[in-house]
C-alpha cells in the first residue's frame, strides 16, 4: 500500500512543479518568478524525501538540508537584490 | 491489527497530505491574481506540505529500518523558520519596488503609512 501511496504523492509534487514552472515561464514581475523558484526548491526537499523512501536507503536525507538552506539563501539575496540594487553593500557612506 | 500497519497507515496519511497540500499551493500560486496573494498561497501551504512529508520519512525510517535521523528533524525546524521569514523579505521587496496590488484589493495600510512619514519628514 505504501508503495503506491508514494507514487501518488510523488506524482502530486512533479504536478505542482509543473504548475510552479507555468508562473516562473510566465509570472508578470519579477518578485513572482522568485516565489515561484523558491517553493519550487520547497517541493524539490519533498521529491528528495519521496526517493529516498522508494530507494530506501537514508544516503540522501543529507540533500534536504543542503537545498533547503540554498533556497533560503537564494532567495534573501534576491529580495536584497530587487529592494536596494546590491547584494553586499561596502561600508556605509554617510 | 498489529503496530506495522497502524505506522504504515500514519506514514500513508501523512505523506498524502503532503503533497494534496504541495499540489493546492501550486494552484493557488497558478491562480491567485497578484503577488501578495501568490506569496500567501505558495509560503503557507507548500511550508506545512512539506513539513508533513519530511514527518512522514522520519517516522518511516525510525519505523521501518530502526534509523533515528537528525537531519530530518534539523530539516523539518529549518523549514519551518526560514520559509515564512523569505516570504516575508520577498514580499516587502514587491511592496517596495513598486509593484501594484490587485485591483480589487480594498485596504492599503503601509501606503498611507508612509504617506504620513513622508508629511512629517517634509515638514521637519
Amino acid at each position: 500500500m505504501l508503495e503506491i501511496v508514494i507514487r501518488i504523492a510523488l506524482f502530486c509534487c512533479s504536478l505542482a512543479m509543473l504548475g510552479l514552472i507555468y508562473r516562473v515561464i510566465k509570472g508578470p514581475t519579477v518578485p513572482d518568478r522568485v516565489i515561484a523558484l523558491d517553493a519550487i526548491g520547497v517541493n524539490l526537499v519533498a521529491i528528495t524525501a519521496l526517493i529516498s523512501i522508494v530507494l530506501k536507503s537514508h544516503a540522501f536525507l543529507e540533500v534536504i538540508l543542503l537545498i533547503g538552506i540554498l533556497a533560503f539563501i537564494g532567495t534573501v539575496a534576491f529580495a536584497k537584490y530587487l529592494e536596494k540594487g546590491v547584494i553586499i553593500e561596502r561600508e556605509r557612506n554617510r | 491489527m498489529n503496530v506495522s500497519v497502524i505506522v504504515d497507515f500514519l506514514i500513508g496519511f501523512l505523506i498524502l497530505a503532503g503533497a494534496l497540500l504541495c499540489l493546492i499551493a501550486a494552484f493557488g500560486v497558478i491562480r491567485l491574481p497578484d503577488v501578495y496573494t501568490r506569496n500567501h498561497a505558495a509560503s503557507k501551504a507548500a511550508t506545512l506540505g512539506v513539513m508533513f512529508i519530511l514527518l512522514g520519512t522520519f517516522i518511516y525510517f525510525y519505523a521501518f529500518e530502526g534509523h533515528f535521523n537528525s537531519r530530518l528533524i534539523l530539516g523539518i525546524v529549518f523549514l519551518f523558520m526560514t520559509s515564512p521569514i523569505s516570504g516575508h523579505l520577498i514580499n516587502r521587496a514587491a511592496y517596495n519596488s513598486g509593484v501594484k496590488l490587485w485591483d480589487k484589493s480594498v485596504r492599503d495600510d503601509l501606503k498611507k503609512y508612509n504617506s504620513n512619514l513622508m508629511d512629517k519628514s517634509s515638514a521637519d
